[in-house]
């Protein structure tokens, strides 16, 4: 499916919200979003969610035989695919753009800045090295996938264990994790991606946009550090012009960002090896029953609610009446309503002779929706059966009777307030109501009957 | 290669330069006549080539005009034979693919699409030997093709790569010097408002030494301006001299 397209009124108002330093969701401009760290029964394999954005990444190794002018080192490869299930926008042949900066995004930021030791995963140089790989898939889109892959990468590589093996001679011993535990990998440091969104040419920044504020944004600099202040990766994207004092302060920002998140990882990592030493119950399957994984649950955000009143009370008395312009719907019959002027109706044959008439017409529908500009002292008669009557009505003064849909209806028995075209519109713009009236919605032939008997 | 200095205690690098030094650049517009605008820059070993075309008719599907501005499709190749060893895959392969996008975020930033609404400007660019700085080279040269083409630009877009060597920022790096591993950074930037188009960093370096990199990197693009504003100016006076005017 293609994605739908953005309205324009919804993109003026993520921007001018952005402008008074206000987010959808209610975070500061430097906030991120929770962040949830799961993991499954195996060893390398972990969920994070980072508000929305769900990330499932999974480690695997194998051995190989290794590159032929890198002989000596292990082989990291990083796979991110953007599953279908993550937004209706993805799909099998047209993610590759996205696909491509993301990919390599990661690469970059995991590989280039040798987060891992590859010289520690040779096994035989020459011959047999460890190939790790992390699959790493998307599984909901709700903005700043890359934040979130990289955590799910570092993470799972932090938890994952490789077989233990032992070299004697020229023999080769893998062990299964029966026979020996598995080793964890070395990891030098954690590199950590964050994101900024900027907006309005660069006037205003954003850390970890969401889906919606990703779609009005103008680009986005991604700067991966880890907890040493060490930056591993720094990417603009997006055709936007930065300058270089903006570059410097997103790096500050970055620092701080990538500490919180760091803490939040180790222990995320100490707690799930607490839990396997004790002996307890780990993995996926645990989180069905205590609703974290498998549910989207919205989180109650407290709110002091305990001034209200007298707040709303100050805001009432200042605030000045609303303005005169008030739609509100004319009911024409239960069911057919009619809010607005709309253009004159023209079915029905004109001739010329009944133009005029039928001018007068279209004016009574604008008649209709200024009369409800009435005060309430107005005047209510008492209507006969068949026949027209009218009663004067006191345009006073121009306060407004807030939403009370005007009903006009056919029905003779119910007695009810109901307006009536003026008979001659043009010259006195003043209402008139009837306790009943013979109007019918639209029915130009009626009308003009009605007034032909009126003017009889 | 364990024990290459890259900085020497006198501050000379592997190739004899000082630390802020660019290669030699030597580049040509004009160099096929077949295409809108071409150019041809060598940046040290490195060489590339650069074709436009354009503004012309969106080719393929018409969903893809852009109602106010023009499209700007990049493609990047990298021959074969430019690599010391042998390339299998010349274009479609990861690094490619994002090296055309850069080269197209880079220079939608700078071409006045505005003025094109609903047409397409296509940059091809190839590499002939790559011996680092591949994607500055690229940028420059596109930058002159541009130019050649006639396509109004904001302003030249110029662009350097810069290391990080015993607290020192190299300017320009050549391939050793990147296949040393240290931190390498690649800008692209707009002399005349400073603003950077595009800003891509890889490998660790500590955030306070950023603020070098960056001020090495801007002034090693500075200078391939006044360079490149060379080439140009002395490419106008001969084909004005051909003229006749």
């Amino acid at each position: 499916m293609k994605e739908t397209p953005l309205s324009n009124c919804e993109r003026r108002f993520l921007l001018r919200a952005i402008e008074e330093k206000k987010r959808l969701d209610g975070r500061q401009t430097y906030d991120y979003r929770n962040i949830k760290i799961s993991f499954g029964t195996d060893y390398g394999c972990c969920i994070v969610e980072l508000g929305k954005t769900r990330v499932l990444g999974q480690v695997s190794c194998e051995l190989v035989s290794p590159k032929l002018n890198r002989a000596t080192e292990g082989i990291l490869f990083f796979n991110l695919e953007l599953s279908q299930m993550a937004a209706p926008a993805f799909e099998p042949g047209r993610q590759s753009d996205l696909l491509v900066k993301l990919n390599r995004l990661l690469e970059r930021c995991l590989r280039n800045s040798k987060c891992i030791d590859t010289e520690s995963l040779c096994v035989v140089a020459g011959e047999k090295v460890w190939q790790i790989r992390v699959d790493l898939h998307l599984l909901n889109h709700d903005g700043n996938i890359i934040d979130a892959a990289s955590i799910a990468a570092i993470v799972a590589l932090c938890h994952f264990r490789r077989p233990d093996v032992s070299v004697q001679g020229d023999e080769v011993t893998l062990y299964t994790p029966e026979e020996r535990d598995p080793v964890p990998l070395s990891i030098h440091h954690m590199p950590i991606c964050v994101s900024f969104a900027f907006f309005q040419q660069g006037t205003y920044l954003l850390v970890d946009p969401n889906e919606r504020e990703e779609r009005v944004m103008d680009g986005l600099l991604v700067i991966a550090m880890n907890k040493h202040r060490e930056i591993c990766t720094i990417q603009s994207s997006g055709g936007i012009m930065l300058l270089k004092d903006q570059v410097l302060r997103c790096s500050k920002i970055a620092g701080v960002k990538v500490l919180e998140i760091t803490e939040l990882i180790q222990k995320a990592l100490e707690n799930d090896q607490k839990v396997r030493k004790e002996g307890g119950k780990f993995g996926f399957a645990e989180s069905i029953a205590s609703q974290r994984i498998t549910a989207f649950k919205m989180e109650k955000a407290p709110i002091d609610t305990s001034d209200v009143e007298e707040k709303a009370e100050e805001i009432i008395a200042e605030a000045e009446p609303p303005s005169e312009v008030v739609s509100n719907p004319v009911l024409w019959t239960p069911g057919t309503a009619q809010i607005g002027e709309g253009i004159e109706n023209s079915w029905g044959d004109l001739e010329d002779s009944e133009k005029e008439e039928e001018d007068e017409d279209g004016t009574d529908e604008a008649i209709i929706l200024d009369s409800l500009k009435m005060d309430t002292g107005v005047e209510v008669s008492n209507i006969g059966s068949q026949g027209l009557s009218r009663a004067q009505v006191l345009t006073g003064t121009q306060a407004v009777r807030p939403y009370a849909p005007i009903v006009l209806s056919d029905s003779e028995e119910e007695e009810m307030i109901i307006l009536e075209p003026d008979k001659n519109p043009k010259k006195i713009r003043t209402q008139t109501i009837s306790a009943k009236q013979e109007k019918a919605p639209s029915k130009k032939p009626v009308k003009k009957r009605k007034k032909k008997r009126a003017a009889n | 290669m364990a024990g290459l200095e890259l900085l020497s205690d006198q501050g000379y690098r592997v190739d004899g330069r000082r630390a802020g030094e660019l290669r030699k650049i030597q580049a040509r517009m004009g160099v096929f006549a077949q295409a809108d605008g071409s150019a041809y820059i060598e940046q040290g070993n490195t060489k590339a080539l650069a074709v436009v075309y354009g503004p012309h008719e969106i080719r393929g599907s018409r969903a893809r005009a852009l109602p106010d501005r023009a499209l700007v499709n990049c493609q990047y190749s990298s021959a074969t034979f430019s690599t010391g060893e042998r390339k299998r895959r010349p274009h479609g392969d990861r690094k490619s693919c994002e090296m055309g996008l850069q080269l197209r975020q880079t220079f939608e930033a700078a071409i006045l699409t505005q003025l094109h609404p609903r047409s397409q400007i296509d940059i091809y660019v190839q590499v002939l030997q790559a011996d680092g700085g591949t994607y500055a080279a690229c940028v420059n040269a596109a930058t002159l093709a541009v130019l050649d083409a006639g396509i109004p630009m904001r302003d030249f877009v110029c662009a350097c790569s810069a290391g990080f060597v015993d607290s020192t920022a190299l300017a320009d790096l050549s391939h050793v010097e990147e296949a040393a591993g240290g931190p390498q950074l690649a800008l692209a930037l707009l002399p005349a408002s400073g603003q950077i188009a595009l800003l891509e960093m890889d490998a660790r370096l500590h955030e306070d030494h950023l603020e070098q990199v960056l001020e090495a990197a801007a002034q090693a693009a500075r200078d391939v301006h006044t360079l490149l504003d060379h080439v140009v100016r002395q490419h106008v006076c001969e084909a004005s001299v051909l003229l006749g005017d």
